[in-house]
């Protein structure tokens, strides 16, 4: 039981089952799946989709974060992604064909991992901290999404670029398999591969990682790089979901959120150690909560307040020290010591 | 800029290392302003620089707060939100009929209040600080939003009086009362950094928390009361948001912890802690304000220029100081 009670994603997952259970009260029906016309359909299933932009987000941040790092740019980059495709598409003469959205989409996607090496470089190359390095490209994105779609919102009416974020394929809303198989290669390279260990032994110390003959430069470079494409698939399906892009609004703040999803999900903001499935919980809870907030009615004026409400209860109730402080029988009279250990043994 | 190169190395042999961030982000503010001058009419003035105090009068008070928050090593997300709230506040509170210094009063405790409970939580639960503050920027944005939604004009004398006052300074230099009240913050911060006992505690925090502990300094009372300052000072720039605009409104003010960010990184304060001086923060606010000025002056670049602008002058900044500071100042990966 002790064991179940330390498990990494015990708490998380608690939350999760708890916020999903507050909207059985409040909705009929709020587990059950249909079928309808070959595609699958259900709040559950809605809960997922909707929130597949976010948790692909939150998996480069995640690596990002194993490295001791936060990339702040993502949400511009969701911004300069969606524009850069939506110009190209309403540039085709033919704006169904496959082989121009394809071409739309492709460059998108290399101008988004482009924009993430840029991020690398400067951490890597020039070692700026990571939080300014990418707060650069956090304002800087957003005009330059604005250039491209010249302060306008660029509309597309293109079928097979709708399919990204709100198609259907194999029954299943075409965004979640993207998500799938997203999370199955990046788990298949950083928990089957070595790179995954490379990248916790950077964050843990950079200079012992080189010393020890990491090339701590490449890691850096290529998990910035990751998180950037992941960005820019996430910018692709908010922006086709939509068949419009814009500028100033898409993936506004989706940055925090990421960020929250990943920190939610057990992993630490100090880096060195991640948990890829655990941000998939905290990015599902984020979502969640979204939902929910519209299911049981509150007035929207309110919204941010009761989002306030549930992350502090969510991080409180994660807070080793807040857990020994409230729950557990004072053991030791100096109230410093405890803590004191604790950070020692994470950072070990 | 080959002539600026060579005077700051000439420096680099006689200056501490620790002011040269500063005198690259001073060394920048004057090629700006003698660029600005040399391609504008009317542009080389004195005024132009108090307007830039007058416009950012705000933005500095909020950036002193931070600048004590990143000192110790944490940030403070929640900025922007606690001015929208402030200017909310008091613009509904003066709607109700309060009086303007009952309201400025319990604006100012409110702010400190809030920074005091992100402080203490940061500090007794060991979470971390971007994910409190981050919360604390939802709360104070949702409590704006539950006050109203819509913007609520200012109509009280006092309030608009102080709003139209100029301080005349001799020639034809004026200044408002919010730019003064912004100097005096940064003349008491600035005293209380470098002079005070609390100051020498916030750097030694932020250089070492560990060893800051076992030196027997009061961590815990010096990292809830940056927070406690940082809360202070973003109602105080709230209130005088409120002076500058004259109404009260829940999405005022959104991006402005990123606008302090950004000043207190210019000015050449590292976000890891214990290295930065007050004067930097205070340079790199006038930097931002100067480039907001040169790009109305210019006249014929549409808004988002603005932010790509910005965005190249972080990083130029950035990597100006990297190169000046020997590259030596944080280890490299």
């Amino acid at each position: 039981m002790s064991r179940i009670l330390k498990h990494r994603l015990f708490w998380p997952l608690v939350i999760l089952v708890a916020l999903l259970a507050l909207n059985l009260f409040f909705t009929d029906n709020f587990f059950k799946i249909q079928m309808k016309e070959g595609h699958l359909y259900g709040s559950l299933i809605d809960i997922v989709r909707f929130g597949a932009p976010l948790i692909l987000v939150s998996l480069g941040m995640t690596l990002v974060i194993a490295t001791s790092g936060i990339d702040l740019s993502v949400g511009s980059v969701v911004a300069i992604a969606g524009a850069l495709a939506c110009l190209r598409i309403s540039g085709l003469s033919d704006q169904n064909s496959v082989g121009g959205v394809l071409g739309a989409v492709g460059l998108a996607l290399v101008l988004s991992v482009v924009l993430g090496a840029w991020n690398g470089f400067l951490v890597a190359g020039i070692g700026i901290q990571p939080i300014i390095a990418t707060l650069i490209l956090m304002v800087a994105g957003r005009g330059l999404a604005q250039l491209i779609t010249d302060g306008q919102i660029t509309t597309v009416n293109s079928s097979p670029y709708k399919l990204i974020g709100g198609g259907y394929w194999l029954t299943l809303p075409f965004g979640i398999i993207i998500v799938a198989v997203v999370l199955a290669l990046t788990a298949f390279l950083t928990r089957r591969l070595a790179l995954g260990l490379l990248i916790e032994s950077v964050g843990g110390n950079a200079e012992a990682s080189r010393l020890a003959g990491i090339s701590a430069r490449g890691v850096l470079m290529t998990v910035y790089a990751f998180c950037g494409l992941c960005a820019g698939i996430a910018g692709l399906m908010i922006s086709s979901n939509v068949s419009s892009a814009d500028g100033n609004n898409a993936g506004l703040w989706i940055e925090l959120d990421a960020i929250l999803a990943v920190v939610i999900g057990g992993t630490p903001l100090s880096g060195g150690r991640f948990s890829l499935s655990g941000t998939v919980l905290g990015a599902l809870i984020i979502q969640t909560l979204t939902t929910t907030i519209y299911s049981i009615g509150v007035p929207p004026e309110t919204t941010l307040l009761f989002k306030a409400l549930v992350v502090t209860i969510v991080c409180l109730i994660q807070s080793p020290a807040f857990r020994a402080k409230v729950f557990h029988r004072r053991r030791r009279p100096i109230a410093a010591r405890p803590a004191a250990e604790e950070k020692v043994r994470v950072s070990a | 800029m080959t002539s600026i190169t060579g005077l700051r190395d000439l420096r680099r042999r006689t200056v501490p290392p620790k002011y040269i961030p500063v005198l690259v982000t001073a060394g920048l503010f004057v090629a700006m302003f003698v660029a600005g001058g040399i391609r504008y009419d009317n542009f080389a003035t004195g005024q132009i620089i108090l307007n830039v105090f007058i416009d950012n009068a705000f933005l500095l008070v909020v950036a002193v707060g931070m600048t004590f928050v990143i000192l110790t090593g944490g940030i403070d997300l929640s900025v922007g939100s606690v001015v929208a709230l402030a200017t909310m506040l008091s613009a509904s509170l003066l709607k109700d009929g309060w009086p303007a210094y009952a309201v400025m009063a319990l604006v100012l405790v409110i702010g400190a209040v809030l920074g005091l409970a992100m402080g203490a939580i940061i500090h007794y639960f060991e979470i971390q600080p971007f994910i409190v503050t981050l919360a604390g920027m939802f709360l104070a944005r949702g409590l704006c939003y539950t006050i109203s939604t819509e913007s609520i004009p200012i109509e009280n004398q006092t309030f608009t009086d102080i709003a139209q006052t100029r301080i005349n300074l001799g020639g034809d230099l004026s200044v408002s009362p919010s730019a003064v009240i912004a100097v005096v913050v940064v003349l008491i911060a600035a005293y209380v950094l470098h002079y005070t006992r609390l100051g020498r505690n916030v750097y030694a925090t932020g250089g070492s928390e560990q060893s800051a502990l076992l030196m027997g300094l009061p961590v815990a009372r010096t990292k809830i009361a940056v927070y406690t300052i940082s809360g202070f000072c973003s109602a105080l720039g709230g209130l005088l948001f409120a002076f500058y605009s004259l109404s009260g409104y829940g999405l005022s003010a959104v991006g402005m912890e990123l606008d302090a960010i950004a000043a207190v990184v210019i000015g050449g304060t590292l976000l890891t802690g214990g290295s930065g001086f007050l004067l930097g923060t205070v340079l790199g606010v006038l930097v931002l304000g100067l480039i907001q000025t040169i790009i109305s002056f210019e006249g014929t670049l549409s808004s988002w220029w603005t932010r790509i602008f910005i965005g190249l002058l972080l990083f130029v900044f950035i990597l100006l100081q990297r190169v000046f500071s020997g590259g030596s100042r944080r280890r490299t990966p």
